[in-house]
């Protein structure tokens, strides 16, 4: 058995935010897609810039940085696009992020009780320990007692897989 | 790191449209079904014909009209949504509300064929604002919801800052009304 083997090994997506880098599982990713137009409309959610078009798909921005190097990004090189949870639903959000990033497999330490909530834990690469992100504690969504009326918002509208919903009056 | 699995694409379905009003508030642009639109009028058509309201914690009325035997509040849709501040030329009447829409012009009517819901992200207030967003013309743009405008407690303010003459005499409506 070889070592690797034995520490159970995880793979996870390196993102960069200006001079640092994160983690994200890498179940977590759907791509790395270039910046494309963000179309914005009037809402009230911190973080969210609007909303990307992929595919034929809206996708919410969310700018994360803010939060975890206290600054905004002023450029940005790609768009990583993730998978959110919400309870039992899922969404994706894209995630602007200043470099290129990198697939690596690496062991998961479990974070701790002094850890803030977005960090879901760590590990260690290239000589540096980077945190693992928690997209749930990161990114907006309702609280748990939301998604029940969310759930009838979207049956409202059609809901198909994906949020697709046909249009009605 | 290269390119990973894509995005499956939007499984294809048999599709419905529905008319639309593209409406714009300054620079930004919105959607409402003109199903839900009872009629369009001209903001100067207030001119004496609307009453004036003053809530404190509603600051986005300012006007009310009387239309068959209904109070309909005026609402600056500017206000509404925090944007810049904008008078409004137009008035949507909305159908099964009572709320009277200001806002800066038509765009253009057209129809969508798909209404995606509003991204769980978005999780405050644009949550009773929106039935959703739509993608037209490689555009998106926010679908509005008829009774987002004024919430009940809204409503409960706002009757309760009405003058008490305000139940006298109708007001003669000199709008376009929209036939389906």
């Amino acid at each position: 058995m070889t070592v690797s083997a034995e520490l159970d090994l995880k793979s996870f997506v390196l993102l960069h935010l200006g001079e640092r880098r994160f983690a994200v599982s890498a179940e977590d990713i759907a791509e790395l897609v270039a910046p494309s137009r963000v179309f914005r409309f009037p809402h009230r959610t911190p973080k969210m810039e609007g909303v990307i078009l992929r595919r034929s798909r809206i996708v919410p921005v969310c700018d994360i940085a803010e939060t975890l190097i206290g600054k905004r990004l002023l450029s940005r090189r790609f768009y990583l696009i993730a998978l959110r949870h919400y309870g039992q639903r899922t969404e994706w959000v894209a995630l602007p992020v200043t470099g290129e990033c990198e697939l690596i497999n690496a062991e998961l330490m479990a974070a701790g009780g002094s850890d803030e909530p977005h960090v879901a834990g760590w590990l260690s690469h290239g000589g540096e320990v980077i945190e693992v992100l928690n997209l749930e504690a990161l990114t907006p969504g309702p609280e748990n007692s939301l998604l029940a009326s969310t759930a009838r918002e979207q049956l409202d509208v059609r809901s198909a897989p994906g949020s697709e919903a046909e249009a009605r009056p | 790191m290269p390119p990973t699995a894509p995005l499956p694409a939007t499984k294809p379905g048999p599709l419905r449209s529905e008319q639309i009003i593209l409406f714009r508030i300054g620079e930004q642009l919105f959607a409402l079904s003109s199903a839900s639109v009872q009629e369009v009028r001209s903001a100067d058509s207030l001119s004496g014909a609307a009453g004036d309201v003053r809530a404190a914690e509603v600051p986005k009325v300012r006007k009310f009209l009387r239309r068959g035997g209904t109070t309909l509040f005026v609402v600056n849709s500017a206000a509404h949504f925090g944007l810049p501040a904008s008078e409004g030329i137009l008035i949507f009447v909305l159908r099964d509300t009572r709320t009277a829409l200001l806002v800066d012009a038509i765009e253009k009517m057209t129809s969508m064929t798909r209404l995606q819901a509003l991204p769980l992200s978005f999780c405050h207030e644009e949550r009773r604002w929106y039935r959703g967003l739509t993608a037209l013309d490689q555009t998106v743009v926010p679908v509005v919801h008829p009774q987002g405008f004024l919430s009940a407690e809204e409503l409960l303010l706002l009757d309760a800052a009405l003058p008490l003459d305000e139940a006298s005499g109708e007001q003669t409506a000199t709008g376009s009304e929209l036939t389906q």
